[in-house]
């Protein structure tokens, strides 16, 4: 039980990391990788400020800021100095490690001694209801997942929110319609990264440390969620429903994750199995396209 | 009114070729006309079209639009002043959105977008009623995602997207010409409708010579990157398809002659 539970509020706490992967990925059309660097930035900065008594909600929206000055910067550098997409989040990460490592001081921090969102909330939660720490965790996130998620559901459904989303959709459409693509993508990334370094910072709180290292393949983990979030989703179209799948493919990421090493993954293998896992997501409607026109060649055949 | 002084762009070719795609367009279009645009490919009928629109700056001349100067206004500054249908039916709309998303990003256009909720009650009566004239049953469907439509669905729905806020200039670029011909002939009508409801200062650039004559008030022909040909009132009206033919028939012989002419003294 404790196992599961554990996985599950792992998984929600990088909720916040799908959806800034979503909006990145999805709902710009950017090839963002900075995640690899904002991730850990978030955990990075929400860690060395609790070292220093900052109150936990003060230090992660700091997180949440690091962030999203690091997405407007990546962005910037595709949208005003004409890098490619890619090259410009790339760029970003690189920086980014040295960026981390000062702010920390050092490779990692632990924060056994500090006081985190847990430890704020356990004294307001009576002691005999026994919960451990990876419940208190696991009810903080849920509780914070849903706000956000009821927060994005809104903005993006704002006027503001109808016109980023349209960025991705139809670049010639939306200049047309007098919005101005460069600070959409701009703003579209600042917060996207935003999510990702609160995802970071959730993260660094609730393992205890901080370590410059833990960004490593943070795009393609929530890259991963993302598609199992819209295997989920099936039909439903709904921003709302894509909103919530997404969240959803975050703790499934998790859970199987989890299953995976308890049937004895060796953890080694993890990272190499979730990018194959995204390589064989994103490969297979082109192999299916390509299975089907081999059916159909073999159907003629027989006919004739 | 619309007033185009001087207007040049050249461009550079992959090749490293210059080419002159307007050389010095002067044309002024009174508020309220609708002027047709035809032309050989590569004549600048749609480099005339995008320089109005924004979608390059030209070299030289100056562009106002009701007495705005919009001549380096980039693209979606001066979208709040202008209306545009593309010739790609599937250009003017973002697919993954519902019918009423689009429409309410239209009706912002050239607005400041706040974060408010988008879509209230009464903007989606606005939209039904609007999308009811276009007699395609869309009006039912407006929270169906648009990229479920058919081409000639949201080439209409694109039409009134563009005309929603009464622009000071409409901007229609072959419009109807990758729509099947019944699409294309309910598009056209819906068009004729709008633009003379809310007297709509247009240009239209088509292939079609025969929608060049029927359709407005004033016909232009563009050659090279210039106005070769300013038909309007009796003179267009006398004017038949096969005179406009005849007379791209000695432009070509023009092409052909002054093509002769280069290379001899080459």
């Amino acid at each position: 039980m404790g196992f599961w539970i554990a996985a599950i509020t792992q998984g929600l706490a990088f909720v916040a990391l799908a959806w800034g992967v979503y909006l990145s990925a999805r709902v710009l059309r950017f090839a963002d990788i900075s995640p690899d660097g904002t991730f850990p930035l978030g955990a990075a900065v929400c860690a060395a400020l609790l070292v220093h008594h900052v109150p936990p909600l003060l230090a992660t929206l700091a997180a949440v800021g690091a962030g999203m000055v690091a997405g407007y910067i990546t962005a910037s550098l595709h949208t005003r100095l004409g890098v490619t997409d890619l090259l410009s989040g790339i760029l970003m990460m690189t920086a980014l490690y040295s960026v981390n490592l000062h702010v920390m001081g050092r490779s990692n921090i632990s924060l056994l001694d500090a006081q985190t969102l847990a430890t704020r909330v356990r004294t307001m939660v009576p002691a005999t209801t026994g919960w451990n720490d990876d419940v208190l965790f696991g009810a903080i996130f849920l509780l914070m997942s849903l706000l956000l998620g009821a927060l994005l559901a809104w903005f993006l459904k704002t006027d503001f929110g109808i016109a980023l989303r349209s960025v991705g959709d139809n670049p010639a459409m939306i200049t047309a319609q007098g919005v101005d693509r460069r600070r959409m993508i701009e703003l579209g990334l600042a917060l996207g990264n935003g999510l990702v370094a609160y995802s970071g910072a959730l993260i660094a709180q609730y393992q205890g440390f901080a370590d410059v290292a833990m960004g490593l393949g943070t795009m393609v983990t929530g890259m991963a969620a993302v598609i199992l979030g819209e295997t989920l989703r099936a039909r439903g179209r709904s921003l709302v429903t894509t909103i919530a799948m997404v969240a959803a493919g975050a703790i499934l990421f998790r859970l199987l994750v989890g299953l995976a090493l308890r049937v004895g993954l060796n953890p080694i293998d993890l990272k190499l199995m979730t990018a194959v896992f995204v390589l064989v997501a994103l490969a297979l409607p082109r192999l299916r396209r390509a299975g089907r026109r081999a059916d159909g060649q073999a159907g003629r055949r027989a006919a004739a | 009114m619309i007033e185009i002084r001087g207007v040049e762009k050249t461009f550079v070719t992959p090749g490293g070729d210059q080419l002159a795609a307007l050389q010095g367009i002067n044309l002024t279009i009174p508020t309220g006309q609708f002027l047709t645009v035809i032309g050989t490919n590569g004549s600048g009928k749609s480099t005339l079209l995008n320089a109005l629109a924004g979608t390059f700056l030209p070299d030289a001349g100056t562009i106002t639009i009701d007495g705005k100067d919009v001549t380096r206004a980039p693209e979606h500054r001066r979208a709040g002043l202008i209306g545009r249908v593309f010739q790609d039916p599937y250009k003017g709309t973002c697919p993954s959105m519902t019918v009423a998303e689009n429409m309410r990003m239209a009706e912002l256009r050239g607005l400041r977008r706040v974060l408010r909720l988008g879509l209230n009650a009464a903007c989606r009566v606005t939209y039904h009623d609007l999308l009811k004239r276009l007699r395609m049953r869309v009006e039912t469907r407006l929270d169906a995602l648009i990229g479920t439509l058919s081409g000639g669905q949201r080439q209409a729905i694109t039409l009134m997207m563009a005309t929603i806020r009464r622009p000071s200039l409409l901007l229609l670029d072959e419009h109807t010409a990758a729509l099947d011909p019944r699409a294309a002939e309910q598009v056209l009508m819906v068009t004729r409708e709008v633009v003379s409801e809310y007297q709509l200062t247009t240009l239209m650039v088509t292939h079609s010579m025969e929608q060049a004559l029927e359709l407005g008030d004033r016909t232009i022909m563009m050659h090279r990157g210039a106005i070769v040909e300013d038909l309007s009132g009796e003179e267009r009206k006398s004017t038949r398809v096969s005179d406009l033919l005849e007379r791209f028939a000695k432009l070509r012989h023009t092409i052909e002659y002054t093509a002769q002419f280069s290379t001899t003294r080459e």
